[in-house]
């Protein structure tokens, strides 16, 4: 029997993937295991193996092609098995409700067609709810190529959703005036995409608020020294960032949770995510349990989820569902800046670079080194002075950094 | 805040405009000697004597005429309908007399008289018995009314309505003049034409009011909400005209989904008026057809088991939900 092969949902995130490549062409054997494609989602490129053994009979989505979470992707059946029930349907590839499983059979998948027929099958006119007219003509949606879902085709709220997060993302609300002068559009990546969705969210619906300290980052200087004295491996300064805040988040749960609405959910552990930019965007890799590990675990696992990162080559699990997240911009000679929590997390860290600079210490002016960090919070779940004292614990850590080893 | 029946919160709502205004007076079948056929009058005889709380003789619209007449030469009669069955003996005296008379003596006779008592069906009482009211009276305009689904509301309600320069229709449940609930110390009113959510939700408004709101729609939101995975708004308009459809609008363009219940029958129901409204001013917000559950178009069977059936009840409100949410 044939077997229908789906996109597949790779993030929690992820609305529609791109193909990327096909590792079998059509007419090609193919074993259940073997990779038949690699995709990229809106956070990550990964393969999608084979469940069955059979042959490639039909391709319906070209390579840098897209296909919603759920759209018919290709078919693997028998070498002479008649699949023509599935081509039949194949137009509506565009549109088949999202579901969780990436593949069905044939049997199960035909009358699917029946119920999600197109919009305008009936007399070319497209038949909307008033509400789906309505933000079509707002976010300049084409109706006529939406599948309805409602009776008889109808176009309601629910068949919009995913484009209308895009254009809400991407599209500005005032008019935009004429600028003098050419220019270039340049189509955003899924990752751009993701990125304007989450952030829009994250302001819109979190209120924000910023607590700075300064920190006199000589001793951790002089740590540093020492530790990585005839060692191979070179702690940098976003690794006892990392770990002192992990110390000081044990400390303040409050600052490692989440909303919910009518609750708070404060985590057992820490899982800290650390902004790594790439060129189409930034993904934020995962280092977990960061409690439970020593600076050079969290060393060595931050160097090759970067690694990866950079290659596209993260799994979801390892960059969804941190608990803080942290975003160093010293290296790019940055003093001081204010991050956007990502949510649903409850706060992130915003690091500055170390500068060289005149302090008084003991009543004399030296020169000493210093780093600006600022937190973002949810002030729906933080307050001022659960931010002040987090940063009051996590400055005096980084003050006192051999405590890091004990 | 005190707890309190509902025919005790219409009892302190008599009482406390009575001592308010010595205008006030109450009159009908069984008000006075026999303390109410709901003993929503109990004492009230004893307290104020029976010169303002008066026995009537069986004959709706003789008394109902003499309520009109009183009120049209300042007083500020409570005529009480053993059922609201009964005032369609005395429909020509409310709708001709109280409702028109203000317009048709421009504007020299007010008709400040409060009509109340119990509408809709209780359990078995048949056809002639059972007949909710409200989509009739309202269709008039010179009316008010006015049906209140809490204790709270029934007695701020009340007092409004007995303060009020216009004819009121005031229909109350017998099977909620048991119904305990929490009311506010001291004075207080509750305005007329102003509705109230019962209840904060995203996914569907659903408005209803009087008994099918307290004792149906409220409990089936409770199961739905659960079954379906969704969040129900509820809106209570408190009086049936003026209707506060801005109330009912601004939700509908937060759920873009609207069901109303109501206890009377299909065809030009008040349901219908809403409807109407709803696609006049929110037309762009709706994303589906707006659903109506109702009593079903016959008269009121008195066999318990097609009675439950006729009502509005559980399933229908269930099958309305659904399918203004595409579940089907």
């Amino acid at each position: 029997m044939a077997t229908l092969i789906k996109m597949p949902k790779l993030s929690d995130t992820m609305e529609e993937g791109v193909i990327l490549k096909w590792l079998r062409k059509e007419g090609e054997k193919i074993k259940q295991g073997d990779v038949l494609v690699e995709i990229q989602s809106d956070k990550a490129d990964m393969e999608l193996e084979a469940y069955d053994t059979g042959v490639v009979r039909k391709i319906f989505v070209p390579e840098g092609g897209k296909a919603p979470i759920g759209g018919l992707i290709a078919v693997i059946g028998g070498p002479d098995e008649d699949i023509s029930a599935v081509l039949s349907g194949a137009p509506a590839v565009s549109a088949p409700k999202a579901t969780d499983h990436s593949r069905q059979t044939a049997q199960a998948f035909t009358p699917s067609f029946q119920t999600t027929a197109t919009a305008q099958s009936s007399g070319g006119r497209t038949k909307a709810s008033p509400l789906a007219r309505r933000l079509a003509s707002e976010f300049k949606i084409d109706l006529s190529g939406v599948s309805g879902t409602g009776p008889q085709g109808r176009v309601v709220k629910r068949d919009l959703e995913g484009l209308l997060s895009d254009k809400r993302a991407s599209v500005p609300t005032v008019p935009r005036p004429s600028v003098p002068g050419t220019f270039e559009e340049v189509e955003l990546s899924l990752i751009r995409k993701t990125i304007a969705k989450r952030m829009i969210e994250s302001k819109a619906t979190a209120p924000h608020f910023y607590v700075t300290f300064e920190i006199n980052m000589d001793p951790a200087l002089t740590f540093r020294d020492q530790f990585n004295n005839g060692k191979e491996t070179k702690l940098s300064f976003t690794d006892i960032v990392i770990k002192a805040t992990s110390e000081a988040l044990m400390k303040h749960p409050h600052v490692n949770a989440t909303y919910l609405g009518d609750k708070m959910r404060q985590y057992h552990s820490i899982h800290i995510g650390v902004a790594v930019a790439m060129e189409e965007g930034l993904v934020t890799p995962i280092v977990r349990y960061c409690e439970k590990k020593s600076l050079e675990q969290i060393n060595a696992e931050l160097r090759d989820l970067v690694e990866r990162a950079r290659t596209r080559k993260l799994k979801p699990d390892e960059y969804l569902g941190a608990t803080f997240t942290i975003s160093n911009l010293g290296m790019f000679g940055v003093d001081e800046f204010a991050a956007i929590v990502n949510p649903p997390e409850g706060a992130i860290l915003a690091v500055g670079g170390i500068v060289e600079k005149p302090v008084v210490k003991n009543g004399q002016i030296v020169i000493g080194h210093t780093m600006k960090i600022t937190l973002s919070s949810d002030h729906r779940i933080i307050d001022g002075v659960v931010a002040a004292r987090f940063m009051q614990d996590l400055k005096m850590i980084l003050e006192n950094p051999a405590s890091l080893v004990l | 805040m005190a707890i309190v029946s509902l025919r005790e919160a219409l009892n302190q709502a008599i009482d406390e405009e009575m001592a308010r205004d010595e205008r006030v007076y109450l009159m009908g079948e069984e008000v006075a000697n026999y303390q109410g056929a709901y003993k929503v009058s109990q004492g009230l005889l004893q307290k104020w004597g029976p010169k303002r709380i008066l026995d009537t003789p069986i004959a709706e619209a003789g008394f109902a005429g003499i309520g009109i007449g009183s009120a049209m030469l300042g007083l500020r009669p409570i005529v009480e309908f053993m059922t609201w069955n009964f005032s369609l003996v005395a429909y020509d005296q409310i709708v001709n007399n109280a409702a028109k008379m203000l317009s048709m003596s421009g504007g020299n006779f007010s008709v400040p008289v409060v009509f109340r008592g119990p509408g809709g069906a209780a359990h078995g009482l048949g056809a002639t018995h059972s007949q909710a009211l409200e989509s009739v009276y309202s269709h008039f305009p010179g009316l008010k009314v006015v049906m209140p689904s809490t204790c709270k509301d029934a007695k701020g309600l009340l007092k409004s309505a007995i303060r009020d320069d216009n004819p009121i229709v005031f229909i109350e449940s017998e099977v909620m003049y048991g119904d305990k609930g929490e009311i506010p110390d001291g004075e207080y009113t509750i305005p007329i034409g102003v509705g109230e959510v019962k209840k904060e939700g995203t996914d569907v408004t659903i408005v209803s009011w009087s008994k099918t709101l307290a004792h149906v729609v409220l409990k089936a939101v409770d199961v739905l909400q659960e079954e379906l995975n969704i969040s129900i708004e509820v809106i209570d308009p408190r009086t049936i005209r003026p209707m506060d459809y801005d109330l009912i609008v601004s939700s509908v363009k937060k759920t873009n989904r609207l069901v109303i219940v109501e206890e009377g029958w299909p065809f030009a129901g008040v349901g219908a008026q809403i409807s109407h409204e709803v696609a006049s001013r929110a037309f762009d917000e709706l994303d589906a057809p707006v659903e109506r559950v109702t009593q079903e178009d016959v008269p009121l069977p008195y066999a318990h088991g097609l009675e439950i059936r006729s009502l509005p009840n559980l399933d229908k409100i269930r099958a309305a939900v659904r399918k203004v949410l595409y579940l089907d």
